[in-house]
């Protein structure tokens, strides 16, 4: 029980850190119907940002933890929502009009330039960060001597996410920002002739998208210690797993997705071999695509007329 | 007929220039990955081929040619390798020093040998490399059969009756080295309570460290990379675990202890016997420091490996790779790494790796068998 805990504790991490990657291609696959296969590479982006804003507050003598996390999250959000901007309206939005591949191929041909782009400026080494966060809590430890430990890094990854995807689903459903981002996604003619400008909502989801890539970028860099350039490839790769699991479009779902991928990652190596834990977790995506062919959350398409 | 004439007369001039500018310069190649995750040890196999064509060149070159240097980067990755390979053996270059990782070497060495092209390898330790009774291949370093002997050997002496755990990260590489320190280990009667797998390019090893934390592994041998090593140093040691690593040769590079930091105290792994600390590399280890470069792991490999290669090619008087080769193997060479001579496989006949342990600081020494943890 001791044990399924801990793994369970790890897998509701990992799955936390997935699924804000997997709201970024959630929310821009919901408003321009295409996936955004750079949103891995921002995510890297968002890493890196984050460990150079940390570097540079420790050579600078800042040493109170909180104050150093809330301006490396400030400051890695705000540069790497530039970079989701320029993406969209470099690679995509030229093409918004064009035929459905080539938004795809775009995205593609951009999340190579980032992961080459980060490779050239800042080397191929794994850079590493010593601890930031260090300590944590014994939650109970059994007879056989089994510790279970939650970290207080964990900790800070799951409030981060909750907290965010609290904001943003309110975002989404609440503000006016929000209904124009609904009512782009239900029609974007019908939008436009309404009086939403849809050029701007667009740019808008694509920033907020990066943001919370970005976030992702500093809690894995938060809890891992570690990034390099070619991290936004398998990541991202699992995190629109995730989007697609829970139902792309759906910003729950996107959330749920990234948990169930991370929980099942994590349980099928703490009982199976390893070795497989791709293969079960693909599995069950597969499984779940058959019979819910929308994802856990996802809507069926309703066909416009 | 005459555009024809002109056409032949072009080309005649042009292979004539081609032909004068190859008497100028032997270019020799150094083949690693130059750039991805294992840049680290690309960067040490160029420092000593660059090192030591400077040195050759400084003392009149070979043949009464000055020596050029070809520098592949095949990223770790078979296909970029087998490509470099093939480059290699179409501009005529009758040597290459690499490559670095096992997956790599092994199918690069078949493009050399058709090309006929001598590959020495200063780093690559997986057995099949000189298994496969191929003309070209040398190595100067060790094979991961004798080091999982070694490894076995320190493992029964000091965690006899304890758990211990093997994980590989499923490279040519790692499950070789796995492998390897499992059989030794079996053979003297040990049995390993976990052997499991893991994907290199993964960074959550969380879900392997509460594993081996449930079934009170004391020491977990690891045959893969130091950069997945040391992320799952950092993962144990965040879920309060106190189980000992060991790994193989790749953890001689300093960015192991820049990505555990103190983190990396007692880890073990074995590797050569520091070829720094030789009397025959004294001379060069200060020529690097002067240059503001640690000759760290397989930097002193890479200089031998040339200056093996060069001295060989003096002897034989040409550099035609086929007659340098039986040459090599009929000798016995003073190197940086001290003499060393070679089996009809490609092996080098002593072999002698060691334990070393890493400290607090980031730094690492050589540990007598036997004497503790």
């Amino acid at each position: 029980m001791d044990y399924f805990l801990q793994q369970l504790i790890n897998g509701i991490v990992l799955g936390s850190i997935y699924g804000l990657i997997a709201i970024g291609y959630t929310m821009v696959y919901g408003i321009v119907g295409m996936i955004n296969f750079a949103h891995g590479d921002i995510f890297m982006i968002g890493g890196f940002i984050a460990l150079i804003t940390f570097l540079i507050l420790i050579s600078i003598g800042l040493t109170v933890v909180p104050v150093i996390l809330l301006i490396v999250l400030l400051v890695s959000m705000a540069v790497t929502a530039l970079y989701g901007w320029s993406v969209e309206r470099i690679a995509y939005r030229p093409l918004r009009q064009s035929f459905r591949l080539a938004p795809m191929l775009s995205a593609i041909g951009m999340s190579f330039v980032l992961s080459n782009f980060s490779q050239v400026a800042q080397g191929a080494r794994v850079k590493p960060v010593p601890p930031i966060i260090t300590g944590g809590y014994t939650l109970h430890e059994s007879d056989a001597g089994f510790a279970v430990q939650l970290s207080n890094v964990q900790i800070v990854v799951v409030v981060t996410t909750i907290v965010l995807l609290a904001i943003f689903t309110w975002l989404v459903a609440r503000t006016r920002f929000g209904r124009d981002m609904r009512a782009c996604e239900q029609d974007q003619t019908m939008a436009a002739l309404l009086g939403v400008d849809v050029d701007r909502t667009i740019s808008m989801t694509f920033v907020i998208g990066a943001a919370l890539a970005a976030v992702a970028g500093v809690m894995y860099l938060l809890y891992y210690g570690l990034v390099d350039f070619f991290m936004g490839f398998l990541a991202g790769i699992k995190a629109f797993t995730a989007a697609v699991l829970g139902g792309i479009g759906s910003l729950p779902g996107a959330m749920l997705g990234g948990l169930a991928i991370g929980l099942i990652e994590t349980l099928w190596s703490a009982y199976f071999s390893v070795e497989y834990k791709d293969v079960a977790a693909f599995s069950i995506l597969i499984i779940v695509l058959i019979f819910l062919p929308t994802g856990l959350l996802g809507r069926p398409e309703v066909e416009k007329v | 007929m005459k555009p024809l004439k002109l056409i032949g007369l072009a080309f005649g001039a042009s292979l004539a220039l081609s032909t004068a500018a190859l008497a100028q310069d032997i270019t020799i190649a150094v083949a690693g990955p130059m750039t991805g995750s294992e840049a680290a040890f690309g960067r040490q196999l160029k420092n000593g081929a660059e090192q030591a064509i400077a040195d050759f060149n400084a003392a009149g070159g070979v043949l009464g040619k000055k020596l050029a240097l070809f520098v592949g980067d095949d990223a770790c990755d078979p296909k970029q390798a087998r490509s470099i390979a093939e480059k290699v053996a179409s501009a005529g270059m009758p040597f290459v020093a690499g490559h670095f990782c096992s997956s790599s070497s092994i199918p690069a060495s078949e493009a050399y040998a058709d090309g006929n092209v001598l590959q020495i390898t200063p780093a690559s330790t997986n057995p099949l490399f000189t298994e496969r009774k191929l003309w070209n291949v040398l190595r100067v370093c060790g094979r991961d059969d004798q080091q999982g002997i070694v490894a076995a050997d320190y493992i029964l002496k000091n965690f006899k009756g304890k758990n211990v755990a093997i994980l590989n990260d499923k490279t040519t590489y790692g499950k070789g080295l796995a492998d390897e320190t499992k059989k030794a280990l079996n053979k003297a009667g040990f049995q390993e309570k976990m052997f499991e797998s893991y994907n290199k390019d993964e960074k959550d090893f969380n879900a392997i460290a509460s594993r081996l934390k449930r079934d009170n592994i004391d020491l977990v041998y690891i045959g893969g990379y130091h950069q997945q090593a040391g992320a799952i140093l950092r993962q144990m040691r965040a879920q309060g675990m106190k189980t000992v690593m060991m790994s193989g040769d790749s953890m001689n590079d300093k960015e192991f202890a820049s990505i555990t930091g103190p983190l990396a105290e007692g880890t073990l792994f074995t590797f050569g016997p520091d070829p720094r600390n030789k009397p025959t590399a004294k001379a060069i280890v200060e020529k690097f420091k002067a240059k503001g470069i640690d000759p760290e792991g397989y930097t002193l490999y890479t200089y031998a490996a040339m200056q093996l290669w060069l001295d060989a090619v003096k002897q034989a008087g040409t550099t035609d790779p086929q007659k340098v080769m039986k040459v090599i193997k009929a000798g016995t060479w003073d190197t940086v790494l001290g003499k060393l001579a070679f089996d009809e496989k490609g092996d080098i006949k002593a072999i002698d790796y060691v334990v070393y342990k890493w400290d607090d600081k980031g730094n690492y020494a050589e540990i007598q068998p036997g004497k503790g943890t």
